[in-house]
């Protein structure tokens, strides 16, 4: 990944238009076989609902937690901003 | 929106074809998804690099708001831990999960590498579930929690797909902010996920 920053910002003068286009049909093509492996996989299958339950879950909080922390520091920007 | 939902859709074709052994069992052998992830990395890297704009327009934050992916990480962590102390699975593994920040691909594609299957689809679904959550709720986090809260909830897809609706809901002055955010998290996201999982 640091090589593909390194390159970027050397060829940064140029248009690659198209970088975005390759990472979106890589992501596709990796989610595809993601899926494959899932699939094949008994185990998985098996308890899908009880995985997509506990990614509910985290996500969930995940989400709770950080909003909780952005309160905190727009309160905190607000206050000082009032001096 | 339309985005998550074409990788979904990928993701179910291939658990389809998984599912009913329409591929050769052999498939698994050989190691496909770690030559496109590597691919994958350096486009992303590269994609990084190439916005000579937007690294330029960091000069014009508050400062204070550069705080923002700090408290989204340590937010996120400590929503994580309470679910954490109800499960039998190890706290780490949901770090990991809550590692990616909504960048599901990369996450759950890492996860898979490092941490095997189960906890990949976790790491899938999980981060799905955030966008969608951030997608959703945006107008209601701007009301309870302030207008930074769309950007924190959505992690590090705030310069991408959750961008509209937080300039939306947030207004237009939060354009910059929300590109930084984005920016620092999806630089984070692989370093997290790999430093959450090299803990046993």
């Amino acid at each position: 990944m640091l090589a593909g920053v390194f390159a970027g910002f050397l060829l940064r003068k140029w248009k690659f238009r198209f970088v975005n286009g390759i990472i979106l049909t890589l992501i596709w093509l990796l989610l595809f076989l993601l899926g494959v492996e899932v699939g094949m996989n008994e185990q998985v299958v098996k308890n899908f609902a009880t995985l997509g339950l506990e990614a509910l879950l985290i996500a969930v909080f995940a989400t709770l937690g950080s909003v909780t922390g952005s309160l905190l520091l727009w309160r905190n920007i607000k206050k000082h901003s009032r001096l | 929106m339309k985005g998550s939902l074409i990788i979904l859709s990928f993701f179910a074709a291939g658990l389809l074809l998984g599912v009913y052994r329409v591929l050769p069992a052999s498939w698994l052998d050989y190691d496909y998804s770690f030559y496109v992830l590597a691919a994958l990395m350096f486009s992303v890297g590269f994609s990084l690099g190439h916005q000579p704009d937007t690294i330029q327009q960091f000069r014009r934050i508050h400062s204070r708001v550069l705080f923002l992916p700090l408290t989204t990480v340590v937010g996120t962590f400590l929503g994580v831990l309470i679910v954490s102390f109800f499960s039998e699975r190890s706290v780490i593994d949901f770090l990991a999960v809550a590692s990616g920040f909504g960048y599901y691909s990369l996450s759950s594609i890492l996860i898979t590498e490092y941490k095997g299957i189960e906890l990949g689809t976790i790491a899938l679904l999980a981060n799905i579930l955030r966008e969608i959550i951030t997608l959703l709720f945006a107008p209601a986090m701007v009301k309870y929690f302030g207008k930074l809260a769309p950007i924190a909830a959505g992690g590090a897809t705030t310069m991408d797909t959750t961008f509209p609706i937080i300039i939306r809901t947030s207004g237009k002055e939060f354009s910059v902010v929300s590109i930084y955010h984005g920016f620092v998290m999806d630089l984070s996201v692989p370093f997290l996920v790999t430093l959450c999982c090299s803990f046993k």
